[in-house]
């Protein structure tokens, strides 16, 4: 069926080269003439076909017109056209977080490449796999300020793990398994590639060479036997051992290894943001999530232990708090695949270049359970005196509520996506994560818009799975024309809008920290009629604004599996989100409730 | 650039082995600026290697910055190799042109401070003399430092280019 396929395809391109060429001759004539029958869009999808892509997101335009083409009447993968490149750049993202495989994009020259910019850096910050495939304006214009041209590949630099102009259409399928090799390999990350028209005119060689060798490219993935020790011995003799959980144990799949190891150790187990759903909740050792909107207990876990260890995490701002006040006490071990996060922000003394897969089970071997009940009871004290409160059920809905319901409703077995602000916080607390590449959430770039795209993505990755997308009223808008995909694909996903009528997060900080001054970020009645707003796209919309209600929402938005539907859940708008360490403040320096602000 | 003092302690030599493209070299670049990394020279030439480039950089800052630095450096791609010289013996050197002003003290005395530094008269006005001097850093700032006083008009530096000693016993023949 295949070779068929692509025979009809070379007699197809060779038809204006060789119209003498008859259907009973092309055959015999094969071997040779498939060299050069493809051109550079043909080799393009080929090699993605051949890679194993079966989802491409992409819009097209002037300087994409060939792989557009050539997509006309290939089906060995499925385009999905989003409405913008910076959507369609977020719903990589969203496959490639809820998959592990590299997400892929298309978009045209010019403005096309620089609505790709902010889900490129997202994707940055977060180590998230993508290739992003920009086209270019032809290789004799460039530099030339020709019709719809930007330096895409000077523009990405710093936002890009590599990125590449391919001036040679026979370089083409090479540089993309390049591409691919290291988007994927050692710290994930995204690559682009520019591709100017005329090389995607121009007929070129596929080979189907699979082999990728990158003799700069060779990321240390077994950690240094003397480190592994002195961590192992470390932890065994500790008497207040705390595990932090980052998300390079998602990214480099080692939930399964830093699970066991911590049941095993008994030693209380704190992640990031980007780390939920690598450690399961419901065990006995999870403290929930370390930072700025942390449990208590976890924060205070971190300041008092005496020896930390870091797995695939990067001591980030949110999560340090004031640097001198951190974690002043312990001894730091910090295993990652990318030398450069160690000592970064926080001198570690035994730092353990490698993959966390294989680190982890090599401590686990040589460490013995340390005797740590008085540090236990300590933390269950802790524990007693400042858990994670939410407000006393009334009649309304309150944002910590909505998120309790949904991780009821959905047994704990969803995908929650989030946007950025009081909601995605309040979805990192309130939600029982126990899955890996379960959370999916802009944790280092924190980009508005990145929700409802990336849930569509993780959808169209994962369609046995429930996604549901906990967002804002302020970033749903930010891409919620991406509806009319959702529609159109009948993607599933489950929309669930926060709506307090304003800008929570920034209103929550102008509160603390500007005196109560809430310039700009209250929308009041402003806000469109979310329910209308699915309805003219022909999503479904409901509306809830009592618990009973939101209740009865949920069970029947999760009923429906042949599109989108979006509940407007009509929040307490005031509602601010606690534990709170304010920023410049220590990690143990946390506030509580708005009254404590005072 | 900065005002920072450059002492000798905090000066660091590093030779980068990289893939002879542009892209790498912009990546490169933008690791200082971007990151805020200090820079003080930086010299990129094409090796005898096909496909490949050197890039000397030298830059300062305590060791833990110039770890982070060899790190960053190291995940650029197509960067093959990370050398530091500075704790390592090495053959550094650096070409200057300095224009100096003969109106105080006249042509000889400018020539025998050029003698003394191995440096070529490679131009001569009226008023000026155009000296060339090669040598590592150290002598190159030492002989700048003798002209000032009699008005340097014009100079250009190409900054350091180094590579490692392949003897690491003791020797001194700069
Ligand atoms: C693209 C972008 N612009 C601005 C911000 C700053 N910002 C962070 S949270 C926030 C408010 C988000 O409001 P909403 O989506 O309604 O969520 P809420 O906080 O109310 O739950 C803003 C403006 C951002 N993170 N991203
Ligand atoms: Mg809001």
């Amino acid at each position: 069926m295949k070779s068929t396929e692509s025979t009809s395809t070379a007699l197809k391109s060779d038809q204006t080269a060789k119209p003498g060429v008859t259907e009973s001759t092309a055959p015999e004539t094969m071997p040779v003439q498939a060299a050069l029958t493809h051109n550079g869009a043909d080799i393009l999808i080929k090699t993605l076909a051949d890679l194993g892509v079966d989802t491409i997101f992409g819009y097209p335009g002037g300087a994409v017109l060939p792989v557009y083409d050539t997509l006309f009447d290939n089906h060995d993968l499925n385009h999905v056209l989003i409405r913008h490149e910076q959507a369609g750049t977020h719903a990589a993202d969203g496959y490639a977080r809820a998959t592990g495989k590299p997400g892929v994009v298309l978009a045209t020259s010019g403005p096309g490449g620089t609505n790709t910019v902010t889900g490129i850096a997202t994707a940055m910050m977060d180590s998230i796999p993508l290739v992003v495939f920009t086209g270019q304006v032809p290789t004799g214009v460039i530099g030339n300020d020709a019709f719809q041209e930007a330096d895409i590949v000077g523009i990405t630099r710093p936002i890009t793990k590599q990125n590449y102009l391919v001036r040679d259409v026979n370089e083409l399928e090479h540089v993309i398994r390049e591409a691919f090799h290291i988007a994927t390999n050692g710290r994930p990350g995204p690559v682009l590639v520019d591709l100017p028209k005329d090389m995607l005119n121009t007929k070129g060689r596929f080979s189907g060479m699979k082999k990728v060798d990158i003799p700069s490219f060779k990321p240390t993935v077994n950690g240094h036997h003397p480190q592994i020790a002195k961590a192992a011995e470390m932890l065994s003799n500790a008497k207040k051992p705390l595990i932090y959980v980052g998300g390079g144990a998602i990214l480099g799949e080692a939930w399964e290894e830093v699970t066991a190891f911590a049941e095993r150790m008994n030693i209380p187990v704190t992640t990031t943001l980007m780390g939920l759903g690598a450690f399961p909740e419901s065990k006995p050792q999870s403290l929930g999530m370390l930072g700025m909107h942390g449990t208590w207990y976890a924060n205070m876990a971190m300041t008092e232990c005496d020896v930390l260890i870091a797995v695939g995490a990067r001591f980030d701002d949110r999560v340090t708090g004031r640097l001198d006040g951190f974690s002043q006490n312990s001894r730091k071990i910090h295993i990652d695949i990318d030398p450069s996060c160690i000592g970064k922000n926080v001198p570690v003394e035994v730092p353990i270049v490698g993959d966390v897969k294989r680190v982890i089970p090599a401590i686990d071997k040589l460490a013995t359970p340390p005797e740590i009940s008085e540090w236990w009871d300590t933390i269950h004290t802790w524990q007693k005196e400042h858990p994670l409160v939410v407000p006393e059920a009334d009649d309304k809905i309150y944002p910590q509520h909505m998120v309790k319901m949904i991780s009821e409703v959905t047994e704990g077995n969803a995908i929650v996506v989030t946007d950025v602000g009081q909601h995605q916080m309040w979805a990192a607390q309130h939600y029982n994560y126990n899955h890996p590449r379960s959370w999916i959430s802009s944790g280092g770039l924190g980009t508005m818009g990145y929700g409802f795209p990336a849930a569509m993505g993780a959808a169209l990755a994962c369609p046995d799975r429930d996604v549901v997308c906990i967002t804002g009223d302020g970033g749903f808008q930010m891409s919620s024309y991406e509806l009319a995909t959702a529609v159109e694909y009948k993607i599933p996903v489950k929309i669930a809008l926060m709506n307090n009528n304003c800008l929570g997060m920034v209103r929550q900080w102008q509160q603390l920290f500007y005196n109560n001054r809430t310039s700009y970020s209250v929308f009041g009645s402003n806000n469109p009629d979310f329910v209308k707003m699915a309805e003219c796209y022909g999503a479904v919309g409901m509306r809830a604004t009592n618990p009973a209600e939101m209740r009865e929402v949920l069970t029947e938005a999760m009923k429906i599996k042949d599109g989108p539907v979006l509940m407007d859940f009509r929040v307490v708008e005031t509602e601010n989100c606690y534990p709170m360490v304010p920023s410049g403040a220590a990690l143990n320096e946390m506030v509580e409730s708005d009254e404590e602000c005072k | 650039m900065s005002t920072t003092t450059i002492t000798k302690d905090s000066r660091h030599t590093l030779s980068v082995l990289v893939k002879h493209n542009l892209n790498t070299f912009s990546r490169i670049i933008g690791i200082f600026s971007g990151k805020g990394f200090e820079l003080e020279s930086v010299t990129f030439a094409s090796e005898a290697e096909r496909g490949m480039a050197r890039i000397t950089i030298t830059t300062y800052g305590n060791e833990e910055t110039v770890e982070q630095i060899n790190k960053h450096l190291h995940n650029v791609i197509d960067v093959l190799k990370v050398t530091d010289l500075t704790h390592k013996k090495c053959i550094e050197r650096e070409l200057a042109i300095v224009k100096v002003s003969t109106a105080k003290v006249g042509r000889p005395e400018i020539m025998l401070i050029a003698q003394a530094f191995k440096a070529k008269v490679i131009d001569i006005t009226a008023d000026k003399l155009a000296l060339e001097v090669t040598g590592n850093t150290d002598k190159v700032d030492a002989m700048i430092e003798v002209l000032k006083p009699y008005g340097i008009t014009e100079m250009s530096r190409t900054g350091s280019v180094a590579l490692k000693r392949e003897f690491q016993g003791a020797v001194n023949i700069n």
